[in-house]
C-alpha cells in the first residue's frame, strides 16, 4: 500500500503547476526589494464612496507589516491581545477579499514594543511554495499556502537574550533554499540562515550588540550560489547565505532602519546620507562609486528606477540621479513616514503615519497631484500586483484597483 | 507550462486514488503517540522531521476527535503548543469550509475542566464562540477567575461592561461589582481603566498592594559604570550589605538611605532621588521580604536600564541592556523565598548616551505567582 501511495504521490508531482512563477509581490518591498511597479494603479479612491475600493477586510490585530501577494493570496501578519502575545497568519483571496484561512500563535519571545509598532512588524516572504512570517518576538513559522504548518521555530525560545522591546522590525530574506534573518540588538545579537525545508538552523552568526532594524537582502551570484547583505551600524556586510561565511565587508556608519537596495552591479544604502557601491565579478569588496550626503533616508530605503534614484528624507522626497548622487528634485511632503512608497507608472504612492495619502508626479521635477486622507496610519510598504494596490492600515486590508 | 484537459482529468483522477488510499482514519492511540513526538520538539530545529510527519497525519483527524488532540496540549512546551494548535485549527477550519460543523459538545465538556491546560482551552474557547457566538456571554459570566488569562480577559471586559451599564442607576451596585472584578484583573489596561472606574465612583484602589509592588528600599550610589564596565564589576553590596557602613563610590565615600516610593506602580526614578542626576553610574537597591512559607515566585521588574537582581545572594536575571523601552513585568525571573526574611537586590545601571531619549534611571519591582497574582509580604 505504502509502494502505492508513493507512486500516485510521485505521478501527481509531476503535474502540479508550482505556484512560483505567480508569486509576484512576495517579499519586502516587493521583487528585488525594488518597489518599482509597471501596473496602472488608481491615482485615488474614496475609504467612504468606495471609489476603486475592491475590497476591504477586517484584520485580527494590528501589525505595522507589509501584505504580500503569493499565487492568487494576499497574504498578512498581525498580532493581539493584551501584551501583543497573539500572533495571526491570514490569507485573504486576491479577487473577492474572503479569507481563506487564518493561523494563530502564541509569541515565545519578547513582545514589547513601542506603541506605534507592533509585533507583527517584519514582513512575511514567499518562495511561491511556503510562507515564512516572522514576528518582533522572533517567532518564525513556516506554512504552505494552504495554510499547513510546516515548521515553527521560536529563535528567541533558543536564544532567549534576542529581543528589543522598542520592537524588532528586519524582514526575513529567501536566498535559494535558506531562509536569513537579522535579530540585531542588544542582547543575543546574530543573523542566522535556516534551512527552508525543514527550519533547522544551518548557521549563525554573531552581530554587532546594537539595536538594528534593517532588513537582509539575498542575490544570486555568477556560480548560481546566493550572497546576503546584512547592514548595520558599522557597515555592510556580504556573506555566503548557505554558510554564513562572510564574503567581503564595507565598514562604513551606516543608519539601521533602512535596508539595502541592490539594482544590476550597484548597491545602495545608507551610509553617509546614501552610498552607491560597484560589485565585481571577483565578488571582492566593492567600491564606492559615490556618496551623497544630502540623500539621508530616515525610514524609508531607497528606491532606483532607470536613471533615477528616490530618497524619502524626513518628510522630503529627493530624486537623484542615480549614477552621480546629484539632487534633480525635491518636494516637501506632510507628515511623518515609515512606510517605504511604491513607484507606479510614473508615480510615486506615499503613505504616513497619520493616514494621509499623497501621490507625487514624477518626471524632470516632482509635483503632489493626489492627496486624499484613508482614515488609518500606515506604515507598511504596499504591495501591487497587475492594476491593484494592496495595503494594510491598523486594523484593515485593503485592494484598490479601478472597477 | 500548460497541460491538455486529458492530462489534466488523469492528474485529478490519480490525486483522488492517492486520497482515498492515504487517508487511514487516526485512532485515539495513535493520536496521543502523534502528540507525543510533536512535545518531543526541541531547540533550534530539533525533531522537527518526525514532527512535521505528525502534523500531517493529524491534520487527518475528524473533528470528533479534537479533544484528543487538545489533551496533548502542554503549555511548558511553548514550541510545540503552537505545532499543535496549528493542527487543530487547521482540521476544524477545513471541516467549516467543506460543510461540517463544531463539535461544540466536546468542546464544552473540555473548555468546563479548568484542570485541563490553559492554551487547550483557550485554543477550545476560540472555536466554540466561532461555532456559536452566543454561548459566549454563558462561558464569561462564571469564567472571572479562569486559569486561561486571555477567556479571563475577556471575561472581565464583560464584567465590566455590565458594571458600566448601570453604573448611572445603581452607582453602588456598579462600585461592588468593579470591586469584584479587579480582584481578578491582570492586565495593566484592564486594572487602569476598572481602577478610573472605581475612582469616579467615590472608590479606592491600592495599585501598589493590588500588584504587590516593593516600594520601600534602601538605597546607594553612585558607582562607576563609565563605558559601561560597571555592569559586570561587583561593588561592594554585592559581597555584603550593611546598612551602617560607609563604602568606596564614584566619587567618594558613599551611605546606604531609605525611600518609599509613592508612585502607585512601585517607579523608583533614581534621577530625583539620588543626589544628583548621574551618567555612567550604577546604584543598588536593597530590601527584605518576609514570607509566610517557602514558595516559588515571580520576580517582575521593569527597568529602562542595565539590571541584575539578587534573591539571598542568588542572582536570578541579568540584563545589560539600556534604554529601549520599559514596561511593568519587562522581566521576569523564578526565584524561591525562603520562610521568614529574604533579602532582595537590585543593580540599576545607567550609561552614558546623551539623547533626551536616553536619560531615564529608574526600576520597579513586584513579586507575584506566575498569573500574576500579587504575593505581599506576610508582614504588609
Amino acid at each position: 500500500m505504502k509502494i502505492l501511495q508513493i507512486i500516485f504521490a510521485f505521478v501527481c508531482l509531476q503535474f502540479v503547476e508550482t505556484n512560483a512563477e505567480s508569486a509576484d509581490w512576495a517579499d519586502f518591498r516587493g521583487p528585488n526589494g525594488n518597489p518599482v511597479h509597471d501596473g496602472k494603479l488608481p491615482l485615488r479612491w474614496d475609504i467612504d464612496g468606495k471609489e476603486n475600493v475592491a475590497w476591504k477586510a477586517n484584520l485580527p490585530g494590528r501589525g505595522v507589516s507589509s501584505p504580500i501577494a503569493v499565487g492568487n493570496l494576499v497574504v498578512v501578519t498581525a498580532s493581539a491581545g493584551a501584551k501583543q502575545q497573539k500572533l495571526y497568519v491570514v490569507a485573504f483571496d486576491q479577487q473577492t477579499g474572503e479569507q481563506r484561512w487564518k493561523r494563530s500563535f502564541w509569541a515565545t519571545g519578547r513582545t514589547y514594543t513601542h506603541p506605534t509598532s507592533s509585533n507583527a512588524a517584519p514582513t512575511p516572504v514567499s518562495d511561491g511554495e511556503y510562507i515564512y512570517a516572522f514576528y518582533s518576538s522572533n517567532d518564525l513559522v513556516c506554512l504552505d499556502l494552504k495554510g499547513n504548518l510546516m515548521w515553527y521555530r521560536g529563535l528567541a525560545h533558543d536564544y532567549p537574550k534576542a529581543g528589543n522591546d522598542v520592537g524588532m522590525a528586519s524582514s526575513p530574506a529567501i536566498a535559494g533554499d535558506v531562509v536569513v534573518v537579522q535579530i540585531e540588538n542588544q542582547g543575543d545579537s546574530f543573523a542566522s540562515g535556516i534551512d527552508r525545508f525543514t527550519g533547522k538552523e544551518l548557521w549563525r552568526v554573531p552581530r554587532d550588540p546594537r539595536a538594528n532594524w534593517s532588513s537582509p537582502v539575498a542575490y544570486q551570484i555568477n556560480d548560481g550560489s546566493f550572497t546576503v547583505l546584512l547592514q548595520s551600524p558599522t557597515g555592510l556586510n556580504a556573506v555566503d547565505a548557505k554558510t554564513g561565511n562572510e564574503r567581503w565587508t564595507k565598514e562604513m556608519s551606516c543608519g539601521n532602519i533602512t535596508s539595502p537596495l541592490k539594482v544590476g552591479q550597484a548597491i545602495y544604502f545608507g551610509a553617509g546620507g546614501t552610498t552607491r557601491l560597484k560589485l565585481n565579478s571577483k565578488g571582492t569588496t566593492p567600491e564606492v562609486v559615490w556618496n551623497a550626503n544630502r540623500l539621508t533616508a530616515n525610514a524609508a530605503s531607497p528606491i532606483v528606477d532607470g536613471e533615477n534614484l528616490y530618497i524619502l528624507s524626513g518628510s522630503i522626497i529627493k530624486s537623484a540621479d542615480a549614477n552621480t548622487g546629484d539632487l534633480n528634485w525635491q518636494v516637501r511632503l506632510k507628515g511623518r513616514f515609515w512606510a517605504t512608497p511604491i513607484l507606479s507608472n510614473g508615480h510615486l504612492y506615499f503613505f504616513n503615519q497619520d493616514g494621509l495619502v499623497q501621490i507625487v508626479k514624477v518626471g524632470e521635477t516632482g509635483e503632489v497631484v493626489e492627496e486624499f486622507e484613508i482614515g488609518e496610519p500606515v506604515l507598511g510598504t504596499p504591495a501591487a500586483v497587475g492594476n491593484a494596490l494592496y495595503f494594510r492600515s491598523d486594523k484593515h486590508l485593503w485592494k484598490i484597483s479601478h472597477p | 507550462m500548460r497541460y491538455s484537459l486529458k492530462t489534466k482529468m488523469l492528474c485529478s483522477l490519480c490525486c483522488l486514488v492517492a486520497l482515498a488510499v492515504s487517508v487511514p482514519p487516526v485512532d485515539g492511540v495513535e493520536i496521543e503517540n502523534l502528540t507525543k513526538t510533536i512535545n518531543a520538539i526541541g531547540p533550534k530545529g530539533l525533531g522537527h522531521a518526525k514532527a512535521r510527519q505528525a502534523v500531517a497525519e493529524l491534520t487527518k483527524c475528524d473533528v470528533n476527535q479534537i479533544v484528543l488532540i487538545l489533551d496533548g496540549f502542554d503549555s511548558s512546551n511553548k514550541l510545540a503548543v503552537n505545532w499543535l494548535r496549528a493542527v487543530v485549527d487547521t482540521v476544524l477550519e477545513n471541516s467549516l469550509q467543506s460543510g461540517g460543523t463544531i463539535p461544540l459538545d466536546s468542546l464544552m465538556g473540555f473548555l468546563a475542566d479548568t484542570d485541563n491546560d490553559a492554551s487547550a482551552r483557550r485554543v477550545a474557547y476560540e472555536w466554540i464562540t466561532e461555532g456559536n457566538p452566543e454561548l459566549r456571554e454563558r462561558i464569561l459570566k462564571t469564567a472571572l477567575g479562569d486559569p486561561s488569562l486571555e477567556i479571563r480577559r475577556e471575561a472581565i471586559d464583560h464584567a465590566v461592561s455590565r458594571a458600566l451599564s448601570i453604573k448611572d442607576d445603581a452607582g453602588p451596585e456598579a462600585l461592588k461589582q468593579l470591586k469584584l472584578t479587579l480582584s481578578s484583573a491582570r492586565d495593566l489596561d484592564q486594572i487602569d481603566q476598572i481602577t478610573t472606574e472605581i475612582e469616579s465612583l467615590g472608590g479606592e484602589v491600592d495599585l501598589p498592594t493590588h500588584f504587590g509592588f516593593l516600594v520601600t528600599w534602601n538605597l546607594i550610589g553612585p558607582f562607576d559604570n563609565s563605558g559601561t564596565k560597571g555592569f559586570d564589576v561587583a561593588y561592594a553590596p554585592e559581597s555584603a550589605i550593611d546598612l551602617q557602613d560607609a563604602v568606596e563610590g564614584k566619587n567618594g565615600n558613599i551611605r546606604w538611605f531609605e525611600h518609599s516610593s509613592e508612585d502607585p506602580y512601585g517607579l523608583l526614578d533614581l534621577n530625583t532621588i539620588m543626589p544628583e542626576k548621574y551618567k555612567g553610574a550604577i546604584a543598588y537597591a536593597h530590601t527584605t521580604f518576609e514570607s509566610d512559607k517557602k514558595q516559588s515566585v515571580d520576580i517582575r521588574l521593569g527597568c529602562i536600564n542595565g539590571n541584575k537582581i539578587w534573591v539571598n545572594g542568588n542572582l536570578i536575571t541579568s540584563n545589560h541592556v539600556y534604554h529601549a523601552n520599559t514596561s511593568i513585568d519587562q522581566y521576569i525571573a523564578r526565584a524561591t523565598l525562603n520562610k521568614g526574611r529574604n533579602d532582595i537586590l537590585v543593580k540599576i545601571a545607567q550609561n552614558e548616551q546623551e539623547e533626551s531619549w536616553a536619560q531615564r534611571w529608574q526600576f520597579q519591582l513586584r513579586i507575584c505567582d506566575e498569573s500574576g497574582t500579587a504575593i505581599l509580604p506576610s508582614d504588609r
